[in-house]
């Protein structure tokens, strides 16, 4: 129990700085509760706008996909998304520092609503942000009772884990606002960042150093693939540079760029943000990887076991699904150190990848930012009630989201990694055209916004649809859902849809963008005015 | 450095990321225990940060600093 007792020393320490950042605050102040007042130093910046990102998905989720898939994860997601982020950052992030800081925006709904002078399609742009980050904070859940479960040795069941870190995160999310989740995020991620490391020399240790477990790997035929991209297609490779595209649309990745004190702190975010995704992602995905050769590990071992028996043609759906259960290696870093290093450090190591499950808070927030200023406040509740019932009912938004997070989260049967690239990843990637008409493009229109918003919803539904309604298929093969011409158009596969072996994300974002140019198009007569048009794009406005 | 000559090392990276020379193979293992094709998007990543500092330096948007601050209603 002592791991156990470690991590809950660490979830009381998260929600004390909460308390400690509520107390600091101004507390009927919107702006300092929503934004920490738009304060926030160079340093906390970018660890905190670091560890935003940083979560159950890039640590538990990574190194799961790495344990079934190999060394190709990194590739996916870690070193695409070290040139596109920062780049988005630098171009899109710094343009949304600027007009918050010159016209108050708290919110990119807000934005949009200025640029396209709009009312009801920014609300319809709420709906659809509010429904996509949803997957995200449920990751996080699954993230917190995986952990939890795993630190434990199994007294803290699966469920009562993911309530007790949802309880933890709401506590401090409720109380501190965006300066307890900066304050938070921040120790999180210095504190994976230096534990992390001494969890990989650890484990290095403990399995004899790393270049027997490669070799063993690379020797079976049965594992050499993890080490290589043979059984990955290079469409599909490629397909995943899409996804980076969804960091800068997040609602929380725009609250967030708007609280930084000065425009120069994004200079060493953009820089260090690809080093910092190297430290996080290059030791997870590592370590999923040789977790295959782990098999002293008793847990692991049957990990390994019901991945061979997952396949067999034979198998039926809810064999396979059971299966699949025991298969999926989101806790396989877990595992690792619980069999390899000392109990003290894997307590300490156990709370530290509870510090990156964590990282939901800062999509809570910004749900409850969204709903209180997008919807609350543009209704005429702020002006009717005030900021101070403003904030009270952003609260009570928190502690409703959270509920249903992990109401959804306890049914969810898919590994983190595919709930994320699936839903939330792919539906914000292609609402990233939104934000590039607004702010480059002055013939965009409401329409055109419209028209990409609503797109988005119906592809994720789709995508929804044909994982709910069609089977998995063995882990390697797919299952053709739409074919045409002589070839597959949509296919099941054992993580997803694929869409022309792309992921879904792909035409998902290529017709949004056409959606925004023709209908923009279409409707040059709603095109914003003048005066809004030159508080956008004359003399160097952005 | 112009803008058009930052968009190019951009896309020049992003092709990079695609890198079917290491696709089927796992040796030389760098280090004695990175697959080559995990070193290389190690390697890329590095590179990344090279190029964003370029871009930090060269194409920095330093226009709208000013311009906000001049407007802005927070205070520092």
């Amino acid at each position: 129990m002592i791991p156990a007792a470690v991590v809950f020393a660490y979830l009381a320490t998260a929600l004390y700085l909460g308390i400690f950042a509520f107390r600091r605050s101004r507390q009927s102040d919107a702006e300092d509760y929503f934004l920490a007042g738009r304060s926030l130093g160079p340093a906390v910046f970018l660890l905190s706008l670091f560890g935003t990102n940083m979560t159950a998905f890039s640590i538990l989720g990574a190194s799961g996909h790495a344990f079934a898939n190999g060394i190709v994860t990194f590739g996916l997601m870690a070193s695409a998304s070290a040139l596109i982020i920062p780049v988005s950052l630098l171009t899109i992030g710094t343009r949304l520092w600027a007009l918050g800081r010159r016209n108050g925006f708290m919110t990119p709904v807000q934005m949009f609503r200025d640029r396209w002078e709009c009312g009801h399609i920014g609300t319809v742009i709420f709906v659809v942000q509010a429904a996509l980050l949803v997957p995200y904070i449920i990751i996080a859940v699954k993230g917190g009772g995986t952990t939890l479960e795993a630190v434990s040795g199994g007294i803290v069941p699966y469920w009562l884990g993911g309530a007790i870190v949802s309880l933890v995160v709401m506590g401090y999310v409720f109380f501190g606002g965006m300066r307890g989740t900066a304050w938070v995020n921040a120790m999180q991620t210095s504190l994976f960042l230096v534990f992390g490391t001494i969890a990989f020399l650890v484990i290095a240790a403990g399995m004899g150093g790393f270049s027997a477990a490669i070799q063993s790997l690379a020797d079976s035929p049965s594992t050499a693939y993890l080490l290589t991209r043979e059984r990955i297609s290079m469409l599909y490779f490629f397909s995943y540079t899409f996804i980076p595209l969804s960091t800068i649309a997040f609602p929380h990745v725009g609250i967030f760029c708007l609280t930084a004190r000065r425009l120069g702190h994004f200079r060493k975010t953009v820089v260090l943000y690809p080093i910092c995704l190297l430290a996080i992602w290059l030791p997870s995905v590592f370590l999923g990887v040789v977790a295959n050769a782990a098999r002293e590990v008793p847990i692991i071992e049957a990990k390994l076991a019901a991945r061979a028996e997952l396949a067999s043609p034979a198998l039926d759906s809810a064999a396979r699904d059971r299966l699949r259960v025991v298969a999926a290696g989101d806790d396989v870093i877990l595992r690792l150190m619980e069999g390899y290093a000392p109990t003290w450090l894997f307590a300490i190591l156990g709370a530290c990848v509870m510090a990156a499950v964590m990282a939901s808070d800062s999509q809570i927030l910004a749900l409850s930012t969204m709903f209180t200023e997008d919807v609350f406040a543009f209704y005429g509740g702020k002006a009717r009630f005030g900021q101070t019932v403003q904030v009270i009912t952003g609260r009570v938004f928190i502690v409703v989201i959270t509920l249903v997070a992990y109401v959804i989260a306890l049914r969810v049967p898919q590994t983190i990694f595919e709930v994320a690239t699936q839903y939330a990843f792919a539906g914000y990637s292609a609402l990233a055209p939104l934000l590039v008409a607004a702010l480059f493009w002055k013939q965009s229109t409401k329409w055109g916004a419209l028209a990409s918003t609503m797109w988005t919803a119906i592809a994720v539904l789709a995508v929804a649809a044909i994982q709910q309604s069609i089977p998995s298929p063995p882990p390697g093969a797919a299952a053709p859902v739409w074919s045409a011409f002589g070839a597959d158009i949509i296919t099941r596969t054992p993580a997803g849809a694929m869409v022309l072996g792309c992921l879904p994300v792909v035409p998902m974002t290529i017709v949004s963008a056409l959606l925004m140019v023709i209908v923009s198009r279409l409707t040059a007569e709603a095109r914003a005015s003048q005066d809004t048009l030159a508080r956008y794009f004359q003399g160097g406005a952005l | 450095m112009s803008a058009i000559a930052a968009a190019c090392l951009v896309a020049v990276l992003y092709v990079l990321h695609q890198d079917v020379w290491f696709w089927d193979t796992a040796r030389p293992f760098v280090f004695g225990f990175l697959p080559i094709g995990l070193f290389y998007h190690a390697a890329f990543t590095v590179a990344c940060s090279v190029l964003m500092w370029l871009l930090v330096r060269y194409i920095w948007p330093a226009h709208l600093e000013p311009a906000s601050e001049q407007r802005a209603p927070f205070p520092e």
